[in-house]
């Protein structure tokens, strides 16, 4: 069926030929169904990963039962984050206020398990009834001699993109202060979330060129390391839309340098690690990594030559997250020889979608906060072969009879690096090829 | 992964760990998408939608459409009434769903935004209709929000026109979509003209034709909620989920309210069937019967693999509830009994079985999977029953999990086959005994291993 699609949105989507200007980085509009969250969920996403902190919500059970573990990120050590803890507030407490029972869940946790480091996250009813996270944290801190780190996320603050920076402000308050830069060239991975242990990945590369990775954030983090990521020579930041703001940050306070990085797709991965190698200069880094690149392709040329030929001129889809994700899938894409023929994002940026539009096949369809109807509409006119999204975009996905590759929350092994490019290669191919879509064709 | 959990039990005042519910509005967006061509609306932040949206996906595997007012910081401090009156008159435009059933969230509450008085500022199409319920998150759970948009149908729907249409309402209860179809399945045996409310089924279990449906087939239908006002009587499946609205009906329409347990089990679903067959005068058919002695056979052939085993309950009231009275009559021991959900019925309701049955057992409403891993972890038991949560206690208690309940996010077709009435009871009786024997086989050694079991 074919909704219309709001006045006020239209400005929002455009045709990469059309050359107009795409409305982005506002406000939902209301009753439109946005598939984006809000300011919490942001920062609990970024956050949630450190394995070994304890994240109390400081709110209803909902906002607390909804980030319980669904983001899959892996850890080597240990598994406090896949608990969770929250304050539960009751009607009571809206009215008289909430902050002693948070000051007592604090006391609580400190009790019951030696924590050591704690975050507590201020959600959108926190926020309204006006609990002073922060003086309950200073006060719980100054009481037991831990780490209290409140995280300014009520929800209604704005969109995810504020969580992230909210987290990054509470991640910065972990650090030492004291700086003593490594000796070996080392660096901090950050905005990799190890999920399918992708942070892993990574870290290997980079320990292959010769690089010490200090500290990853957050997939796979921990308290100590985090405190010592400032003694890093440089940041490379992978999920610039979270992490960026923590880049800059750590430039500020430490003077620490920062690439962009992406390890989506061949052609990224390969940069990246390039970039990463000259700011080195080292010509021993160099080296090493342009002979991790020879063998990492070869491993995996056989497997993309193989995908590439089934894959050859089908059509894609993508409606993700955040803008950089979006521009290394449409390289990826390429890579693959598939043509990109919608690209979407929930908190894409300007700059960002000006790449998205230099590199977009002509005629795609570029939409910033896609409501599901839209995204039904062009999906159908485009007659796409496979769309690229997030959990709430697969059951539309296949009602279509469209292939499906989350490249989320639910994914189960890595799509970064050379490895990933294949896990991609080859899931959008089983997608597309599952012999399901003959019977949905024949209905 | 949970391995930290202490044997030592001290009282927690101000902390959950691990909870065992989650909040009202999801449960009113559950009920609200059991009504036909309705849209659900959420009045607040976008997160809450959007997890809402994301919880609901991964247990149906379908899509799950609701929409939200979008609130940001001016909303919240200058009250949300311009963004649910810009949402009705876009939802309208765009959607064109026949209802939309508006819940709140707990920061639209505490700001005090009064929603009828909006809708009624607002310019609603011809024969299109706006509800909503009052759901914040800080009271009960996800089944009290069920409740009460479950409630608030028959407040904005229900008439009393004066005549007799002969139907009997049905409450389902927050339960799969597929028990849904399997009492309409019992009621149309039983010869029993009726009305569920609301009936997700058709809409949350809806057909791959290729097409998406914003809004498929399924669904109560308008005309039926507004004429569950002249039925002959309500049966509401479950007091937490289901009692609420038949009260409210029989106050509004005076329509006889009675409420029963979930028909899970045999004894739950015998009364339930005996109760239809009170209220119509119609006889029980025989292919009921039949259905009802397949049962009886398949507890006396398995009885010995479950007898005497022990079991950790846990999940939503008004299904644990009918599963404990099941788990006893396959003489199973229920040890441990547990809710989220606040409620001393529950509890109440719960010890009188144990007496009854004198099994020595805890019971806890308002209650969290970190107390229930604790009393596992100071007696064991041979099985779990609850939904994907338990996977973690399930692993580190090394007990199996029956999955059964809301979420399960981590095994499919559930909500496909039903737990309800003779049929259900057949299958959940299949989950239990596979899930011991499994065991069995696995930790068999080679001398006790057989084929035959």
């Amino acid at each position: 069926m074919n909704y219309s699609i709001l006045e006020e949105r239209k400005k929002s989507i455009i045709f990469k030929n059309d050359n107009a200007y795409l409305d982005c980085d506002k406000d939902s509009i209301a009753g439109s169904i946005s598939q984006r969250a809000c300011v919490y969920s942001g920062a609990r996403v970024v956050l949630n990963p450190i394995t070994d902190a304890y994240h109390i919500i400081h709110g209803p059970i909902g906002c607390a039962a909804y980030t319980w573990d669904i983001r899959g990120s892996l850890s080597s050590g240990s598994e406090n984050y896949r608990n969770s803890f929250c304050t539960d507030l009751k009607e009571e407490e809206i009215i008289f206020g909430g902050e002693t029972k948070l000051k007592n869940a604090i006391q609580e946790v400190v009790n019951r398990f030696n924590a050591k480091v704690i975050f507590v996250y201020s959600t959108c009813i926190a926020g309204i009834i006006g609990d002073d996270v922060k003086s309950v944290c200073k006060d719980a801190e100054k009481k037991f001699g831990i780490r209290a780190i409140p995280v300014n996320s009520s929800g209604f603050l704005g969109t995810k993109s504020k969580g992230y920076k909210a987290a990054c402000e509470a991640i910065l308050k972990l650090m030492n202060n004291k700086v003593e830069k490594t000796k070996e060239p080392s660096v901090n991975v950050i905005g990799d979330f190890n999920l399918a242990g992708e942070t892993w990945i990574i870290k290997s590369y980079l320990e292959t060129v010769g690089l010490k990775v200090k500290s990853t954030l957050t997939g796979d983090s921990n308290c100590e390391l985090i405190k010592s990521a400032p003694n890093a020579w440089l940041n490379a930041v992978q999920c610039a839309g979270s992490m960026t703001h923590l880049a800059k940050r750590m430039n500020e306070i430490y003077g620490i340098p920062f690439v962009k990085i992406s390890f989506v797709g061949i052609d990224d991965t390969k940069d990246s690690l390039f970039k990463i190698a000259d700011f080195f200069g080292d010509s021993d880094i160099l080296l090493k990594t342009k002979k991790l690149i020879e063998i990492e392709e070869i491993k995996i040329k056989d497997d993309i030559y193989h995908f590439r030929d089934k894959l050859k001129g089908k059509k894609a889809a993508i409606y993700v997250g955040g803008g950089f994700k979006a521009i290394s899938l449409i390289k990826q894409f390429d890579e693959l020889g598939m043509k990109t023929v919608l690209v979407g994002t929930q908190t894409g940026k300007k700059e960002e979608y000006e790449i998205i539009k230099s590199i977009a096949p002509d005629d795609a369809v570029i939409l910033d906060d896609a409501n599901p109807a839209e995204l039904e509409l062009f999906l159908t006119e485009n007659s796409v072969d496979v769309l690229v999204g997030g959990v709430k975009e697969r059951p539309l996905s296949y009602k279509l009879g469209i292939a499906f590759c989350d490249h989320n929350h639910e994914r189960k092994h890595p799509l970064c690096g050379f490895v990933g490019a294949v896990n991609f290669a080859k899931e959008v191919y089983e997608s597309i090829e599952s012999p399901i879509w003959r019977i949905v064709k024949e209905i | 992964m949970w391995d930290y959990t202490p044997k030592e039990m001290i009282e927690r005042k101000s902390l959950v760990i691990n909870p065992a519910k989650t909040c009202q509005p999801i449960g009113a967006m559950y009920a609200a998408l059991g009504i036909h061509k309705c849209l659900p609306h959420s009045h607040g932040s976008q997160g809450c939608c959007s997890y809402h949206r994301m919880h609901l996906t991964r247990h149906f595997r379908d899509p799950i459409m609701a929409s939200t007012s979008s609130f940001t910081e001016g909303a919240s401090v200058f009250g949300g009434a311009s963004n649910l009156k810009s949402a009705i008159k876009n939802i309208f435009t765009v959607y064109d769903p026949d209802v939309i059933a508006i819940h709140t969230t707990c920061l639209s509450e505490t700001i005090g935004d009064d929603i009828p008085t909006i809708i009624s500022q607002c310019e609603i199409p011809e024969g299109k209709y706006v509800i909503h319920a009052n759901t914040p998150s800080y009271v009960g759970s996800h089944i009290t929000g069920f409740s009460n948009m479950v409630t608030s149908m028959v407040k904005y729907f229900s008439k009393k026109l004066g005549y007799d249409n002969g139907n009997v309402n049905i409450i389902p209860g927050f339960v799969n979509p597929s028990d849904m179809r399997e009492l309409k399945r019992i009621m149309d045996l039983m010869g029993v003209k009726c009305i569920m409310f609301p009936d997700t089924s058709g809409n949350l279990d809806s057909p791959l034709t290729g097409k998406y449906e914003m809004f498929p087939k399924g669904g109560t239908q308008i005309p039926d909620l507004i004429d569950t006002g002249n039925s002959m009587a309500t049966i509401a499946l479950g007091k937490f989920a289901s009692e609420a609205a038949s009260i409210e009906l029989e106050r509004k329409c005076k329509v006889p309210a009675y409420t029963l347990k979930m028909p899970l089990g045999l004894k739950a679903t015998d009364e339930f069937i005996m109760l239809l067959s009170k209220l119509t005068g119609n006889t029980i058919p025989y292919e009921l019967e039949e259905e009802r002695g397949q049962l009886v056979d398949i507890m006396v052939d398995c009885n010995h693999h479950y007898h005497g085993k022990t079991v950790a309950i846990f999940g939503d009231p008004d299904i644990v509830i009918a599963l404990t009275e099941f788990v006893l009559s396959l003489g199973m021991i229920p040890k441990y009994v547990l809710t989220g959900t606040p409620g001393e019925a529950f509890e109440s309701q719960i010890k009188e079985m144990l007496f009854e049955a004198e099994v020595d057992g805890k019971v806890k409403s308002y209650g969290d999977l970190f107390t229930l891993q604790q009393w596992i972890k100071n007696e064991k038991v041979d099985l779990i029953i609850g939904n994907s949560y338990g996977k973690y206690l399930s692993r580190a208690e090394d007990i199996p999990l029956v999955r059964i309940g809301f979420p399960i996010l981590d095994r499919p077709v559930q909500t496909y086959l039903p737990i309800v009435g003779y049929k259900g009871a057949m299958r959940v009786i299949e989950m239990i005994t596979n899930a011991l024997l499994d065991r069995k086989d696995r930790d068999d050694l080679d001398q006790d291993f057989e084929l035959v079991l």
